[in-house]
């Protein structure tokens, strides 16, 4: 049973998607039923977490089977402690996501919830699988139901957002495979566990630019701001919080471990890379309109703040860099969700036409607070515990860096701040009426669940980071110089 | 006396299975009543090419060595026999979308007689051994081609494109025929392996007739810069033929090349290898600028089954075992996703009696919603995405050609790859994203009846684009033993 559970997480979703798409039911059983597979899959997830071994640092759940032997391919997949996180916080937000898609009830609901459980099943897919090709399978597999998932139940400008974002995750996303089938092929096998390392820069830069653009990084973010604003809001929680999270996870498990020297010679560029994505991405945020432009460029700069602790290369800023990742990737779930939920009620996330919403609804009013100050990264907070990790961390390669870091964290106070005074506070803007309800009992169980998650954390938030570097032979650690 | 040669009729089987079809057709048209004319020509067609499929799988089975037939004029070997049966399937499915395809009672049981003629031709062609051979399994299939194209006179722009197809084909086919009578020539020789046999050479007309074998075959494979006729002719012909043409043609023609350049002139590698590279290069440049501009459909996958022969050539320019294997493995899903896509393309015809383009796709994946998301996978995977075959198929092209050393075909590969990730996924666009209601055009006479044959037909592309892609090592340790017939 051990060996198929990182299996059954893969396939689980996969086989209910294919139900979904036959099965002769209403919308309503459909959407139950997928809301019952994301919840079951959520069930396998705490199964797999009670019974994995964080002190070992083995990869674990592991199975491998060929694929095809002539270029020695195999489906191997399995969990290290920190990829444990990563599903985890994966199946938890597709599950809210799910559940909200089913609560607002989206139309043509037989496509939709075959898309989104198969999309559940290619992200675990990405942060468990052990062989490269397949790894790549499954990045592009997310691609898939994704476009269909903009492009269908987007916004108004919703053609010319899918063919940005195809545009610019296909061209990093085949780079990626060139440099996949040149350094497989160099090295005679695709499994990561075999692998060994390997010095070419042009191969490093390949994975460097696919993973840059996923995450996204400045100046690769230009599909960003598009995107997220036309696709649904539980679609554009998912692209922030876990498909984004596909490309740092790229970045700490293919390209820190395998590529040494090119890491060490790219450092700079990169940490530059990370603190002008931290610093634009905060001021973009400062300066945007609505709710929903804050949340996403405030995915650019964490994202920005994640690749400095990454590539501080040293475990305290490796633990930092999972810890806030999956920080982040509940935060900007919840708050995507709630703008989402704000902009049902009002049809519109712009500052302008909001404000005064905290007056008699107060679950909105605090589901909103708790969010926001948790990614403010308020003391105590779990963000915070992340970003000093990540902060000491690229501390030790200059303190110029941690400066940068620091200006990160005071711009993310400012900015979020103002996201949550021009929704909740200030005058009753126009938008606004006295019919917009609190959140409704179907939202705050939604929303809810995260924001427990983002408190749990924040009491034990050692729980991700006290495992990831130190019991992970498969991070950096194994290769570090 | 003369002495009759040996015969090998097992070998032979497919052709003649297809034949004998051919045959009993043209004995349909004249005894079967018009009533049952079209059940009973449907009927005898499938099953000339379900007999042409098994024979060829038997032949597989059975022939663990390669030898030659018939006084070295026909191969008898894994590489054709895998050929045929890839050929026989394309064709079995061709039948099942041929049968609602609206044509004029007198000639149904004509156009299977050709269809299966064309499917004989191909069988035979793959099979060919020497340079007399080739060419006559050339032409028999490329005149059946020529007629089915122009078959439908009713059609506007059939008849037009069966003169392009036939002018420019026999340019093609004379090119063939010139280059080889040079290499004759030069070397006295008809048969391949007498060829190579015959040694290396430095000589010009040497040069320029193994020139010419092979721009003749690139014009069957649709390579640029030979595929002018390709568009035209695959948007004016029946979509049944089209879909039989893009996968038969590229399949029988693609094969051939390789094993041409490979069994008759191994010591020129030095020199084909440089012009198969380069073709390959134009084609992927080409068949992909040229499909984004394009709004019909049908047009547009005539441009990428162009580039799509670029990719297969990457296969051959490597001329290595292992691009022999990518080449075969290439082709069933490719072959099966081209069938596929013009399937879907002939129903939705069907339902608007008007050409389709991507306008008037619009809606078409909610309507239909199996074949909606068949040509969804069918697009992914000649984008060469994950779940289905035509990703592992690019993987093994570009392993090929690492292997040779070139990484500049990979880059050429990816380059292309990403340029038809607009068209591939417009097509996607076009049919979910876009309403109904911005749909320009009525269909014509309501919904029409459901059409469980060309559904069928649909489904078996479906499921060997998507069990490609699972189901590697199996399809792989074929094309591993077909290649083994090659001399590398």
């Amino acid at each position: 049973m051990n060996d198929w559970l990182t299996t059954i997480l893969i396939v689980l979703p996969v086989a209910s998607a294919l139900v979904i798409a036959i099965a002769p039911f209403s919308t309503y059983w459909l959407g139950s039923l997928a809301a019952l597979a994301s919840l079951i899959e959520v069930g396998f997830w705490i199964t797999a977490a009670s019974k994995f071994h964080f002190g070992s640092s083995q990869l674990q759940f592991a199975q491998r089977a060929s694929w095809f032997r002539d270029l020695h391919v195999s489906w191997h997949v399995g969990q290290y402690a920190f990829s444990l996180w990563f599903v985890g916080m994966t199946v938890v937000v597709m599950a809210a996501c799910t559940i909200y898609g089913w609560w607002v009830g989206r139309d043509r609901g037989r496509a939709y919830f075959a898309l989104m459980l198969l999309l559940t099943g290619a992200i675990v897919g990405v942060f468990t699988a052990q062989d490269l090709l397949l790894f790549y399978a499954f990045f592009e597999a997310m691609l898939i139901p994704l476009y269909v998932l903009i492009g269908v139940w987007g916004g108004a400008d919703r053609m010319r957002a899918t063919i940005t974002f195809v545009v610019y995750t296909v061209v990093g996303s085949l780079l990626m495979l060139a440099s996949i089938v040149i350094l497989g092929l160099q090295q005679g096998t695709f499994d990561l566990t075999q692998m060994s390392t390997s010095s070419s820069t042009w191969l490093f830069l390949g994975f460097v630019v696919a993973f840059a653009i996923k995450s996204p990084l400045f100046p690769l973010h230009g599909w960003l701001p598009i995107t997220y604003r036309e696709s649904p809001p539980e679609v554009t929680a998912v692209l922030s919080g876990v498909i984004g999270k596909a490309g740092l996870y790229g970045l700490l498990r293919i390209a820190i471990p395998l590529f040494p020297q090119p890491v060490h010679d790219w450092r700079v560029v990169m940490l530059v890379l990370g603190s002008a994505s931290l610093v634009y991405g905060s001021l973009l945020a400062f300066r945007a309109p609505d709710f929903r432009g804050v949340v996403m460029y405030s995915s650019l700069a964490q994202a920005g703040l994640i690749v400095l602790g990454l590539f501080a290369h040293n475990a305290l800023g490796f633990d930092g860099a999972v810890l806030q990742i999956v920080n982040h990737a509940l935060i900007s779930t919840s708050l995507f969700l709630v703008a989402g939920m704000v902009e049902r009620r009002t049809s519109t996330g712009e500052f302008s036409r909001l404000g005064g919403m905290a007056r008699g609804r107060p679950a909105l009013a605090t589901v909103i607070m708790v969010a926001g100050i948790i990614s403010l990264a308020v003391p105590l907070s779990t963000s915070f515990a992340g970003e000093f990790l990540i902060l000491a961390g690229v501390f030790q390669q200059g303190w110029a860096w941690a400066v940068i870091g620091a200006v990160g964290i005071v711009l993310a106070a400012m900015y979020m701040l103002r996201a949550i005074s021009g929704v909740l506070h200030q005058e009753v803007g126009p938008a606004v009426s006295e019919r917009a309800t609190d959140l409704r009992l179907g939202e705050l169980a939604v929303v809810v669940p995260l924001l427990l998650c983002l408190l749990g954390l924040s009491a034990w938030p050692n729980l991700v980071s006290g495992h990831a570097s130190s019991s992970s032979t498969a991070g950096w650690t194994r290769y570090a110089p | 006396m003369i002495a009759k040669p040996h015969v090998d009729w097992l070998a032979l089987s497919p052709s003649l299975a297809l034949l004998a079809a051919a045959g009993t057709l043209l004995m349909v048209a004249v005894f079967v009543p018009r009533v049952a004319r079209r059940q009973a020509s449907a009927f005898v067609g499938f099953a000339g090419f379900v007999a042409a499929f098994v024979f060829a799988a038997f032949l597989d089975d059975r022939s663990r060595h390669g030898v030659t037939l018939v006084h070295d004029a026909m191969f008898r070997d894994k590489w054709s026999s895998l050929a045929q049966v890839l050929i026989a399937g394309a064709g079995a499915v061709a039948v099942l979308v041929s049968y609602r395809e609206h044509m004029r009672d007198e000639h149904v049981a004509e156009y299977y007689a050709l269809l299966t003629a064309a499917g004989a031709g191909m069988a035979f062609f793959v099979q060919a051994s020497n340079l007399m051979t080739l060419f006559l399994g050339l032409e028999w299939f490329s005149i059946a081609l020529y007629v089915l194209t122009a078959i439908d006179i009713d059609l506007i722009g059939s008849l037009e494109a069966g003169l392009k197809y036939l002018v420019v084909g026999a340019v093609g086919s004379a090119t063939l025929l010139f280059g080889s009578a040079l290499v004759y020539g030069i070397t006295g020789q008809l048969s391949f392996d007498k060829i190579a046999a015959s040694g290396h050479r430095h000589d010009a007309m040497f040069v320029v007739g193994l020139a010419m074998i092979i721009a003749g075959l690139a014009f069957k494979s649709s390579s640029a810069p030979f595929h002018q006729w390709t568009p035209d002719v695959y948007q004016g012909a029946p979509t049944p033929v089209t879909a039989f043409m893009s996968s038969g043609t590229k399949i029988a023609a693609l094969v051939v090349t390789l094993r041409v350049l490979q069994t008759a002139f191994p010591q020129d590698g030095s020199l084909w290898r440089w012009a198969i590279a380069v073709i390959a290069i134009i084609s992927l440049a080409w068949g992909n600028i040229a499909a984004l501009v394009q709004r019909n459909v049908k047009r547009i996958l005539a441009y990428s089954s162009v580039s799509h022969a670029g990719f297969m050539l990457i296969a051959i320019a490597a001329a290595n075992p292992l691009g022999a294997r990518a080449l075969l493995y290439y082709l069933i899903p490719y072959s099966a996703m081209s069938v596929g896509a013009f399937a879907v393309v002939a129903a939705r015809e069907r339902e608007l009696q008007a050409p389709v383009t991507l306008q008037n796709l619009a809606g078409f994946g909610w309507e239909r919603p199996f074949l909606g998301i068949s040509m969804w996978a069918f697009m992914l995977g000649m984008l060469g995405f994950p779940l289905t075959g035509g990703f592992i198929g690019k993987f093994y092209v570009f392993a090929a050609a690492y292997e040779r050393g070139w990484w500049w075909l990979i880059v050429a590969g990816v380059i292309a790859t990403m340029i038809s990730a607009y068209y591939y996924l417009g097509i996607v666009r076009a049919m979910y994203f876009r309403d109904r209601a911005e749909l320009q055009l009525a269909p014509a006479g309501g919904s029409p009846p459901s059409d469980v044959l060309l559904d069928a037909g649909v489904l078996v592309a479906l499921v060997v684009t998507v069990g490609s892609f699972f189901a590697v090592q199996p399809l792989i340790d074929l094309a591993h033993s077909a290649a083994g017939s090659l001399p590398f």
